[in-house]
Order: structure tokens, then C-alpha cells, then sequence
């Protein structure tokens, strides 16, 4: 499993060298370049725009807004919430993520169905209104430092739990997220891919979703980006903001102590 | 304001009900209708110089230092490649993006007006590596700059 | 029914930069569908802006915009408080204008 990596690197290294040569600019400065010349006019900020009017907006069976959704810091607040989740609630009385917390509210508030939300397809129906939502709350939280609280027993529990999940290999290629995400300086083709362990490399993942993925011309969610996760480790998907995916969100948050969110970011 | 609303609200078999109660023939809802104005010649040209031959050239367009073309040397995705062009050649009136290897060369086409500075950007598609051109008119001659963008497509990771 | 372009208009110095983030597919004509079939093409084909009423941009796009179309532009003059509108136009003819104040 590890020599396939070291295969696939070392053959787009053979590659990158050969042209680089003649080229001004490394590959990795030439992405960044790319990236760089992106970031002003984010397509991202569309889906903001759209969240804030949808969490506002009176919708669903019972025809009522989100604003007095608490995602943590006290009903309606959004302001820097993004940056504490996951986190234990009480009314629920479990650790939750930013999509579950919003599939109770839209359930508890609106009248919404969370678990035909939970089997829904990405993009598709009140999923959309996922999209633009977690784009609006997470742009609340942009700059902000990360701070999961780690109080109560739940919290610390399923950070073990993340960590667990994080290193459990499986499927056919015996992958887990610390294949790609455990080390420091690794690369997958053109992506640099963040250490999710610790400090620098924990913020600079998980504080990059929600993002607009260019190549799929919409914004992902975390739970999606995750999906994606596992269909690249051809690993099945625990489920839409199951346990297990909170779990993970609770580790890379924790991991993710002091440094900075950016979400809803851009990406390739 | 009330066109925009009785076209948000057709869609699909609505739109073809309406249209026909209207007196419209019923294809004509969902048939695709060219903006006025909008220059089809120059969309369908397939190089820059069935661009600019189509934006009004008769001869060739010359390569000018004065027109700076701002391209990522390397795309991450081609779907979305920011590029922008500030002319400094006097009396500017158009500046106009293509893409060489595009099945549609001319990608868009920016009309300079008085007060208006020849600079702009926009996000354009590259279906694989190509070189991109900057295409400008000024008076009655064409100018271009160029630039070789090398497209990647996606990855696995981020 | 579209959603609302997001216009940001910057007045520094002598002139007014704008930049506009448009909601749109920007379908390329060239995609096929999960069942193998070519989904049309449906984009942008012109869009124009205005300040305080008075033209100050227009231009023709083609398939090779990107989906969620971006782009920049700036003029001399302008000042906070004075109006930006910009104004689309697709090929299957529909159409919205969006307004924003200058910063």
C-alpha cells in the first residue's frame, strides 16, 4: 500500500523534473500561483449569500426559520460556532457536527424529515440547502481560531473514538486516513496532502471545508468531503453525520487547537 | 420586473403550456435564443485568427508587448483558469480572451467604453493544456499576446 | 428562477473597481449526463453594467466561461454611494439585473 504511493510519486516526480528544467516555476509554485489568482471571487461566497437567506427564511412543514438554532454558542448565535464543532449538546445529549446539529434544528424547527435528509443524494433536494448553509455558518467562523471544547466525557470520548476511526485500516487497498493524512511533506499528485495529526496541517484541512471544488463546480460539505474520502480509499461511507464521521470531525478539530479556519475555502 | 417573474415561474411543460396559450408556437419556449448582438461568428471560430477575422481583422493580429496577459503558467483544474489582460495600447475599444485548443477558441469578448479602463478578468474553461491568447482591438487593428497554460486535470487529493 | 449575482464595488483614488461573482451553470454544451445524453448548452451569452444609469462595460461571453462566472473590471470616476447594476442575458433568453452601492 505504501509502495503504491511511493510508486505513483516517485513516477510524477520522473515527470515533474524532467520539465521543471525548463520551467520558471516549480509545479508547487505554479499551484499556488494558480490558487492565488482564485481566491478573490470564490464562487464559495454565492453559497453564503444563499445560506444566510435560507437560515432565515421561514421554510419546511412548519414553516419556521433556524434562527433559533443553537449550534453550540446559544440559540440563533452563528458568529464562531463553526470553530467549536463538533461539541456535546445537551437537549440531543450527544457530541454532534455542524451537519447533524443542522439536520436536528431543521427537523426540531422546520419539521423536516433529518434521516430522509441523512439518505438523500449530495446536491440533491434539502442537501442544496445544506450546501448553502454550512457555507453561510462556516464564513461566520473565517479567521477564527479553532476551539473545540473538551469537557465533558462524550467530547474526550469521541476524540479517542476519531482517532481510532482515523487509523483503522480497511477495504481493499487497506487504507486509512492516516495513509494519506498521518505523515508530514506527502503528496498525491498535485495535492499537497495536510498532516491532520497535529498543528500545522490539522487547521489547514479541516479548517478548509466547507469548499467549492472547482472541478465539481459546487461547494462540499465536510460529510461530503469525507464521502469522498472513502470512495477514494474504496472504503464504504459510515453514513451521512454518522458517529463515526463526527468522531473523526472531533479529532481533526481537536488537533486543530489555535490554528485558523478558512472555510468556505476554494479547491481544486 | 414582471418578464423576469413569468420566466422564473415557466419551466419545463408549464413554459410550452403557456407559450402556446399565449399564441407562441410551442417549440419556441425551449429553443435556445441568441442574446442580441451576441457575435456567433467569432464563438464559432476554432483558432485566433477565425476570431479576430470574425471581430472585424483583415489582416493578421500582431503580437504587442503593450498587452499584458495575466495566466496561471499551470492550471490545477480546467474548469476554472483565472485570466486577465490590461492593454496599453491607445484607443482600446475590445479585448477578447481564446483559447487555442478550446472547441469554442473565443471564450469572451470585453467591450472597452470611453471612461472604461482596458483591464479585465474573468474565469474561463481550458478543456487541456493550450495557449491562451489575449486579443485586442484598438482602432481598426488587432494586437495579441500569449501565454501557454499547462492543464492538470483535478488530482486525487485536497 | 436565478439566484442573486454578488457585486462588489470598491471606489479608490480616481476610479471604481467592480468585481461580480455570477449563480449560473454556464453548461457547456459538451457534458454528458449519468445516461450518456449531451445536456445543452445554457449560459451567459451578454452582460453589461452600469453606473448610475451610464454604460460602463458590456461583453459577449461564450461557453468557455467558467460555471459561477467571475470577472473584474474598473472605470475612472465614481464615488461611495453610487449605483453599480449589472445585467445578464442567457441563451434561452432569460435574464436578471442585480444592484449594489459603491463601498
Amino acid at each position: 500500500m505504501k509502495k503504491y504511493l511511493v510508486t505513483a510519486l516517485v513516477g510524477f516526480a520522473a515527470v515533474v523534473l524532467g520539465s521543471s528544467v525548463l520551467a520558471q516555476k516549480t509545479t508547487a509554485e505554479g499551484i499556488a500561483e494558480y490558487r492565488a489568482m482564485l481566491a478573490d471571487g470564490n464562487p464559495a461566497e454565492l453559497y453564503e449569500a444563499k445560506g444566510e437567506g435560507l437560515w432565515k427564511q421561514a421554510r419546511g412543514p412548519k414553516n419556521a426559520s433556524l434562527d433559533k438554532c443553537d449550534l453550540g454558542k446559544g440559540a440563533g448565535v452563528v458568529k464562531g460556532a463553526f470553530v467549536e464543532l463538533p461539541r456535546y449538546f445537551a437537549d440531543t445529549q450527544r457530541v454532534q457536527d455542524l451537519e447533524s446539529r443542522l439536520l436536528t434544528c431543521m427537523e426540531q424547527l422546520q419539521g423536516f424529515n433529518a434521516a430522509e435528509i441523512a439518505k438523500t443524494r449530495f446536491g440533491d433536494g434539502e442537501q442544496k440547502t445544506m450546501e448553502s448553509l454550512v457555507a453561510y455558518i462556516s464564513g461566520e467562523s473565517r479567521d477564527m481560531a479553532f476551539n473545540l471544547p473538551q469537557k465533558h466525557t462524550q467530547e474526550k470520548l469521541m476524540y479517542e473514538v476519531g482517532k481510532k476511526v482515523f487509523y483503522l485500516r480497511g477495504g481493499p487497498m487497506d487504507f486509512s486516513c492516516a495513509s494519506c493524512h498521518g505523515e508530514d511533506n506527502k503528496r498525491i499528485r498535485l495535492q499537497d496532502l495536510p498532516n491532520l495529526t497535529k498543528q500545522p496541517g490539522a487547521s489547514t484541512g479541516f479548517g478548509s471545508w466547507p469548499a467549492y471544488r472547482v472541478s465539481a463546480g459546487d461547494l462540499w460539505s465536510m460529510q461530503r468531503r469525507l464521502n469522498d474520502c472513502y470512495r477514494q480509499q474504496r472504503f464504504p461511507y459510515p453514513g451521512y453525520a454518522s458517529d463515526v464521521t463526527i468522531a473523526l470531525g472531533v479529532y481533526m478539530g481537536v488537533n486543530s487547537k489555535g490554528g485558523v479556519s478558512t472555510a468556505p475555502a476554494l479547491k481544486r | 420586473m414582471e418578464r423576469r417573474d413569468f420566466l422564473a415561474r415557466s419551466s419545463g411543460a408549464t413554459a410550452v403550456a403557456i407559450a402556446v396559450s399565449v399564441g407562441l408556437p410551442a417549440h419556441a419556449q425551449t429553443a435556445a435564443v441568441n442574446a442580441p448582438g451576441w457575435n456567433k461568428a467569432a464563438f464559432d471560430g476554432k483558432s485566433l485568427a477565425d476570431v479576430a477575422k470574425a471581430m472585424g481583422a483583415t489582416s493578421a493580429p500582431v503580437e504587442s508587448k503593450d498587452l499584458v496577459l495575466r495566466a496561471p503558467e499551470i492550471a490545477e483544474n480546467g474548469n476554472v483558469v483565472r485570466v486577465g489582460a490590461l492593454s496599453n495600447i491607445a484607443g482600446t475599444t475590445q479585448i477578447a480572451f481564446v483559447v487555442e485548443k478550446n472547441p469554442s477558441a473565443l471564450a469572451a469578448s470585453f467591450d472597452i467604453i470611453a471612461g472604461t479602463d482596458a483591464n479585465v478578468e474573468t474565469n474561463i474553461k481550458m478543456g487541456q493544456s493550450s495557449n491562451v491568447y489575449a486579443l485586442v482591438k484598438a482602432g481598426d487593428k488587432y494586437y495579441y499576446a500569449v501565454k501557454e497554460v499547462k492543464v492538470t486535470l483535478g488530482g486525487c487529493g485536497g | 428562477m436565478s439566484d442573486p449575482m454578488r457585486i462588489r464595488a470598491q471606489a479608490q483614488g480616481d476610479k471604481t473597481t467592480v468585481r461580480v461573482l455570477v449563480s449560473h451553470e454556464m453548461e457547456s454544451g459538451q457534458r454528458r449526463d449519468a445516461a450518456g445524453k449531451t445536456v445543452p448548452a445554457w449560459f451567459i451569452q451578454s452582460i453589461s453594467a452600469t453606473w448610475n444609469g451610464k454604460p460602463v462595460m458590456s461583453a459577449q461571453w461564450g461557453t468557455a466561461v467558467s460555471k459561477n462566472p467571475y470577472m473584474q473590471f474598473s472605470f475612472k470616476g465614481g464615488k461611495a454611494g453610487d449605483k453599480i447594476a449589472v445585467t445578464w442575458v442567457d441563451n434561452r433568453g432569460d435574464k436578471r439585473t442585480d444592484e449594489a452601492v459603491v463601498a
